[in-house]
């Protein structure tokens, strides 16, 4: 027997005994255990299976033990995340450093950063968020302005940052900045990271059209960064922030093979709200068509996904594939809850109280949270372009990047 | 059940696409159409497909098969579809084969499955009678006549139907049009007295016919499996032949996007190449993301007909899916093709006119977009 093999049945054996029943299975949105200095568990066995993957290493499976990880090759790990699959185990815990920011610093950080940062990050002591928008920097994220002034031994950063989920919650963010207000865009950025709890900083929740939510506004008034804080070159953010977003990518993808957070049936909706096929009006039976059709598409999204897993665990190249899915979930998202606001009527347009059920208030707010999907994580526009350029390679236009 | 074609596979769909290239490539589809042939496909090719053993594909090995699935005939489908090749590859053998095989007598099986897989002999399957796919609503008349039966009534659209050596006739039994039970399967010679048939020219420019049986009397053994049991193994042909369709609507829409794609960079206006207007580049890009959902549904399709564990709803519905969105992505993305083309898109030249109307044809056929929703629905509501 190889050595993957025994890896395999050493893994499907350490997992078979170590993560809890309650731990497998699709996570409802709510039951996400997010990593950082107060972890709070809904759950012992919540509990559990975080101790038991982080002092396993297993946060981080493929990162060097020096810095905390599991020491894993490229193919053991892909033979963790099959057997965890297989076993539908849930991540143990949610955490933007892991995900985002540890291979970044992996790839481009100091070996000083690397030891301080990677191994608490490994632990998930640490609760990370995302500094990259500005009120006037969407979806042209280079034309930033938040600004690092250089003095001495440390920063100093002015400015605002917005739509960072969980702002408010977290222990350090990673940021981008203005270093050279002089550069082209792109040129004069860099990758800073910052504890939250540093004087001059102040984050503010934002409210939605859905209600509450988890976004802040976060403010920086002349708030000091030491300048070891630096990640990667000065004014060499910009290619770090791309690695960010990629890795961002692949993350939502994988992190959607476990939970479909505020999925919603659409056609057992539709089986409570619109009467059988044969005796409906007209009206009605036009609605469950479009129900049907809409439950089609989503169905052949899910196929993809599978077939996007398929490819890659292949070695094919799913570049193409992988520009696609948010576009076509975010889309799709929104047509159908559309749809569903059609097939329940006045159902779905409580707000609260005891009028509507739990279920049509959740419909509600998932409806109007939808309207965010398509704009959040590179809007559908955004995607188009790169479809456009990167996957077709249709040629630049004169309207710019 | 895996959605990528194994090694094997993608050797047969190389084969494909190269032999259908140098042999049946779009052009040899024009000629067809500018010659008239009434049988709508060349022999010659049909006869090297045979030799390739493509008529063998999806067949058990004990009825002379290569038992190679139909993930395998997907692939050939597909690049018949790339490449606008016209056979009898889907009448004959996906339909006609199939139906013997799952529905044919030992003695039925012998006689036809060889001359079949051969190509010496070729089937038809007459089904249609309204405008529309609709199987369940077949009306034809089949009654007990002395050992026999005689068989009253009109079929269309019957694929490849000029110059069949014989016909599957669906014909109703017992029961009234709309039910399920009481349809029978029958197999009339060509050459059958009271059979009338007769070409229906449509877009497409291939073979499709239209049959009158007047009082056409066959004997007992003409009856295919089960008298007024004819559905189960019906659905399951179709089923097959749905998902073989799905992935010749594929490799067209594949082919009509390509070419698109590639006008929209050398096709020059106001200075620029066109595909630098974001207008344009926004709509290519959802076709492409159309194409992608559809290929991840025909793949489905094909394999859950390979899938022995899936029962016949779990079949049904990734049947219907594959045939839905292929149709729907085909629909999209020829529409585009045509409008991107601009003038030239509307003129008998370009072939993207030539793949818009096999599309229509093909998308039709076997159950349209409201067909397949229903069904799918169907079959949902039924788990």
């Amino acid at each position: 027997m190889s050595g993957i093999d025994d890896f395999r049945k050493e893994t499907r054996a350490w997992l078979g005994a170590n993560c809890p029943a309650s731990m497998r299975g699709p996570m409802p949105d709510g039951e996400l255990v997010w990593g950082g200095s107060e972890v709070e568990f809904k759950s012992e066995d919540q509990r559990l299976w975080f101790e038991r993957m982080r002092d396993k290493g297993w946060f981080c499976p493929d990162w060097p033990k020096e810095y905390g990880g599991g020491g894993l090759s490229p193919e053991q790990n892909a033979v963790l995340e099959a057997e965890m699959r297989r076993l539908k185990c849930r991540p143990p815990q949610i955490n933007l450093g892991i995900w985002m920011l540890g291979p970044v610093i992996l790839e481009f950080g100091s070996e000083a950063q690397k030891r301080a940062l990677l191994p608490p990050m490994a632990r998930g002591e640490i609760r990370w968020c995302q500094g990259f928008s500005e009120p006037n920097a969407g979806s042209d994220l280079a034309s930033l302005k938040t600004s690092a002034v250089d003095a001495g031994d440390h920063f100093v950063v002015n400015g605002t940052k917005i739509w960072t989920s969980y702002g408010d919650k977290s222990d350090w963010m990673y940021m981008l900045v203005r270093t050279d207000p002089d550069a082209s865009k792109q040129q004069g950025i860099s990758l800073l990271v910052v504890d939250m709890k540093s004087p001059g900083i102040e984050a503010r929740p934002i409210d939605l059209i859905s209600g509450k939510s988890s976004f802040c506004q976060v403010f920086f008034d002349n708030v000091k960064v030491p300048k070891r804080q630096l990640v990667g070159p000065l004014n060499g953010g910009w290619t770090l922030a791309k690695a960010l977003l990629q890795h961002e990518r692949r993350a939502m993808s994988k992190f959607g093979e476990f939970s479909l957070p505020n999925h919603v049936d659409l056609l057992s909706v539709a089986a409570r709200y619109l009467p059988p096929a044969d005796a409906g009006t007209s009206a009605e039976v036009a609605l469950r068509a479009r129900a049907l059709a809409m439950a089609m598409d989503e169905h052949a999204y899910t196929l993809t996904a599978q077939r996007m897993g398929e490819e890659m665990r292949a070695r094919q190249d799913v570049s193409g594939l992988m520009a696609i899915m948010k576009l076509v979930h975010s889309e799709q998202e929104k047509d159908k809850l559309e749809v569903l606001l059609d097939v329940m009527g006045h159902r779905a347009l409580g707000w609260e109280g005891d009028a509507f059920d739990s279920s049509e208030l959740a419909l509600t707010r998932a409806w109007l949270g939808s309207f965010a999907q398509t704009i959040a994580g590179g809007s559908s526009e955004v995607q188009l372009n790169v479809i456009a350029k990167r996957v077709l390679g249709l040629p630049e236009g004169k309207q710019g990047k | 059940m895996s959605l990528v074609y194994s090694e094997e596979q993608r050797l047969l769909a190389d084969t494909a696409a190269e032999f259908l290239l140098a042999r049946s490539p779009v052009a040899a589809q024009r000629r067809l159409r500018d010659e008239g042939k009434a049988e709508g496909f060349g022999d010659a090719l049909w006869k090297e497909m045979v030799d390739m053993g493509w008529s063998a594909i999806p067949f058990p090995e004990a009825l002379g098969g290569l038992a190679f699935g139909c993930m395998g005939l997907g692939a050939v489908f597909e690049s018949m579809g790339r490449n606008l090749s016209a056979s009898p590859l889907l009448s004959s053998i996906v339909l006609g084969g199939t139906l013997i095989e799952l529905a044919g007598s030992e003695a039925q099986q012998a006689e036809w499955m060889p001359q079949l897989i051969a190509g010496d002999k070729r089937m038809a399957l007459a089904l249609d009678e309204k405008p529309r796919h609709d199987p369940a609503a077949t009306a034809l008349r089949a009654e007990r006549h002395g050992n026999g039966w005689l068989l009253q009534g009109d079929k269309r659209f019957v694929a490849d139907g000029v110059g069949a050596d014989a016909f599957i006739v669906v014909a109703r039994s017992a029961g009234a049009p709309g039910e399920r039970d009481g349809l029978s399967l029958f197999l009339v010679p060509a050459d059958a007295p009271g059979l009338q048939v007769s070409p229906m020219q449509m877009i497409d420019s291939r073979n499709h016919a239209q049959l009158r049986l007047d009082g056409v009397r066959v004997d007992a053994c003409a009856l295919i499996g089960e008298e007024g049991g004819a559905w189960g193994p019906l659905d399951a042909a179709l089923d097959r032949s749905r998902a073989c369709l799905a992935a010749e609507l594929l490799g067209m829409t594949q082919n009509l996007f390509d070419t698109t794609v590639e006008y929209l960079k050398t096709r020059v206006q106001f200075d620029v190449p066109i595909g630098s207007f974001q207008a344009l580049q926004h709509r290519a890009a959802w076709c492409y993301a159309h194409l992608h959902l559809a290929r991840s549904a025909v793949m489905a399709g094909l394999a859950a007909m390979d899938d022995p564990k899936l029962d016949a709803a779990g079949r049904a519905r990734l049947a219907s899916l594959a045939k839905w969105k292929a149709g729907d992505a085909a629909h999209r993305i020829s529409r585009e093709a045509v409008q991107m083309h601009g003038g030239m898109g509307v003129t008998d030249e370009l072939d993207v006119g030539l793949f818009l109307k096999r599309i229509r044809v093909a998308q039709a056929e076997l159950g349209d977009a409201d067909f397949h929703c229903d069904r799918y629905g169907e079959f949902v509501e039924a788990q």
